[in-house]
């Protein structure tokens, strides 16, 4: 009875999970016209049609950017940010921490709406720029936390050993600390690039005109066209994530710092 | 051969307002295996911590070989330390860990290779070269920590507890390898305990401090035999230690009649050092048990309990019965406070 009982809620919470990726597989291989569930036949025309739709390419190609270069620009600061806050006992540590955790705290509507108010329309910088910014600095929480938490594990000691036998604290730095950290730093990457990538909320405020990333590009154009391509970008997009993750998992045991 | 190969004068080591060492004053001679010798907390780690540059002194200086290297940056100093906790470097094959410092001094390839091979065969490593430090037992690692120290040829190695960590026979199977390095490099060491029975093995000299203050400096043989102190005589095992009140011992617990007139304020005698079986005093056995060579008593008495070893040939005295002894002048250890 009581096993049951466990089976059955791991059931529904695999159905909730898992169900509505399932739907918007079968959504996008429809043969039909519109989106629709169950499908109208099954065709891969829906998928093949993404490739050919050119603004989705343009926006695919902004979501990338954003995510590759924004990760990278996140990790740059953050991992600085990240050492200093855990070798140093700096004053108001934790208020840093707090911080610079923001962004994942606020809603995303906020720091978009506060982004587009306060640095966009006063410092008139081009959209790019401001898409560029916002991802950065929302991902920056996440590089900070899991850059710290596997230099936690490091013992500064070795830093020491390496100083004593010549290394100037740079040298430590980029020749012990940071191939031990490596594993966190991929890991980093990889969950800020899944989160910059599948952003909404803030770049809701800041896309403009010919000018917006995947997700927002797909709400535009399932306001104009209702086909079964969106599902079909979805269910892509999905695959692509989970392949990431899958190979970090594999490489790294990505689950270990997240 | 210089006398005064590390020198300290008058420094003062702190933690922001905790000072941890006030005014210390020590010379190393060139060449020799100075022990460091005291409690937890006495300080050790932190002088060794500003000889390595690791810690900038609050003020005094700190020469070796004659240069006053107080303001010389930790790697420029030319000093190896090996860590209680070995500091490996995890990412790094043990031939890479070693060859790590030579590396940074842009020396030949085969030369790095040369004296890396040499360096690990000196501390009886060959053949573990590929290993990761994670895939080597403790001692090993130990071994492979001192190795990566012994190759940059450092003026001075220091050691902070390098034996802590293993299990008792690899500690003694260590000891003698320290020791066999040591003579065969020539190396000033200066090696972290807490551990006596290790400083008196291994040390030429031995500094045993308490609160960051020196207080006996001397060879093995001296501090065991003649402890200055009673806090020196505690740490050599003296575990009998009274005050002197005109021709009786007091203790916090009573006084017992003396028989022998005594110079010191205080005096000690070791467990070996009590007379059992015969003797003008008497307590009640509170304890007692087989230690292979000897018997070991807790004599309860009018000073508190007294520790006594008897020869295994002496007659057993019973749990709970009286038993006679005596604190002879000849195996007192005169102290001062
Ligand atoms: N980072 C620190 N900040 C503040 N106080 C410290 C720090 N490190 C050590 N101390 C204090 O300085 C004193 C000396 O410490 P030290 O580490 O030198 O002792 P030790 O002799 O090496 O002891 P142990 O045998 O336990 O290693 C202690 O009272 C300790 O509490
Ligand atoms: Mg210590």
């Amino acid at each position: 009875m009581k096993n049951l009982t466990s089976w059955a809620i791991i059931g529904l919470t695999l159905t909730f999970l898992i169900g509505p990726f399932i739907i918007i597989i079968f959504a996008g291989a429809s043969a039909g016209e519109s989106l629709a569930f169950p499908p109208d036949g099954l065709s891969l025309r829906w998928y093949l049609k993404v490739f050919t739709i050119e603004s989705f390419r343009q926006s695919f190609v902004l979501s990338m950017g954003l995510a590759i270069f924004g990760t990278l620009a996140a990790l740059l600061l953050g991992i600085p940010a990240a050492y200093a806050l855990n070798r140093y006992e700096l004053p108001g540590a934790e208020t840093i921490r707090t911080v610079v955790a923001s962004p994942i705290i606020v809603p995303g509507i906020i720091v978009g709406l506060a982004l587009l108010r306060y640095m966009v329309i006063p410092l008139d910088v081009t959209v790019t720029v401001a898409l560029f910014m916002a991802h950065t600095a929302l991902v920056l929480p996440y590089a900070v936390r899991v850059v710290s938490s596997s230099l936690n594990n490091l013992r500064s000691d070795m830093e020491e050993a390496a100083v004593l036998l010549g290394c100037t604290r740079l040298q430590a730095f980029t020749k012990v600390v940071l191939p031990n950290i490596r594993g966190g730093v991929l890991a980093a990457f990889i969950l800020g690039f899944v989160t910059s990538f599948n952003q909404v909320p803030v770049s809701l405020f800041l896309s403009g005109p010919g000018v917006r990333t995947l997700p927002i590009d797909m709400l535009a154009y399932m306001e104009i066209t209702y086909d079964p391509s969106v599902a079909a970008l979805s269910a892509l997009l999905a695959f692509m994530s989970l392949a990431i993750v899958f190979i970090a998992e594999r490489l790294l045991g990505f689950s270990r710092y997240v | 051969m210089s006398e005064k190969y590390v020198s300290l004068r008058n420094l003062t080591l702190s933690y922001g307002k905790t000072v941890a060492v006030p005014n210390l004053n020590l010379d190393v001679v060139e060449g020799e295996l100075i022990a460091l010798l005291g409690p937890s907390g006495c300080g050790k780690t932190t002088t060794m911590r500003a000889i390595a540059g690791l810690l900038t002194p609050t003020s005094g200086t700190i020469a070796i070989d004659g240069r006053d290297v107080t303001r010389v940056a930790a790697n420029k100093r030319g000093i190896g330390l090996v860590f209680q906790s070995y500091a490996l470097f995890p990412h790094l094959s043990a031939f890479e860990n070693v060859a790590f410092g030579l590396r940074l001094q842009k020396m030949p390839e085969t030369e790095i290779r040369q004296r890396t091979e040499a360096g690990i065969a000196t501390v009886g490593l060959a053949g573990f070269e590929k290993r990761k430090p994670a895939e080597m037992s403790g001692g090993q690692q130990q071994r492979l920590a001192l190795a990566r120290s012994l190759v940059m040829e450092p003026k001075v190695l220091l050691l902070d507890e390098p034996l802590s960590n293993l299990d008792a026979r690899l500690r003694l199977e260590m000891r003698t390898e320290l020791q066999r390095v040591q003579k065969k490099t020539g190396v000033t060491m200066v090696f972290v305990t807490h551990d006596q029975s290790e400083a008196l093995a291994l040390a030429d000299r031995i500094v045993l401090m308490k609160d960051g203050k020196i207080e006996q400096l001397g060879t093995p043989h001296q501090l065991y035999a003649e402890p200055a102190t009673a806090f020196a005589a505690e740490f050599m095992g003296f575990e009998n230690i009274f005050r002197v009140q005109g021709e009786n011992l007091v203790s916090d617990f009573g006084q017992l009649p003396l028989g022998f007139k005594a110079t010191s304020p205080m005096l000690a005698w070791r467990p070996s050092g009590v007379q059992v079986g015969q003797g003008p005093l008497n307590g009640r056995v509170s304890a007692s048990s087989f230690a292979g060579g000897h018997r070991e008593y807790v004599i309860d008495t009018a000073l508190g309990q007294i520790k006594a070893d008897a020869p295994i040939e002496t007659l057993e005295v019973p749990l709970g019965e009286n038993i006679a002894f005596d604190l002879p002048k000849s195996n007192a250890r005169q102290l001062s406070e």
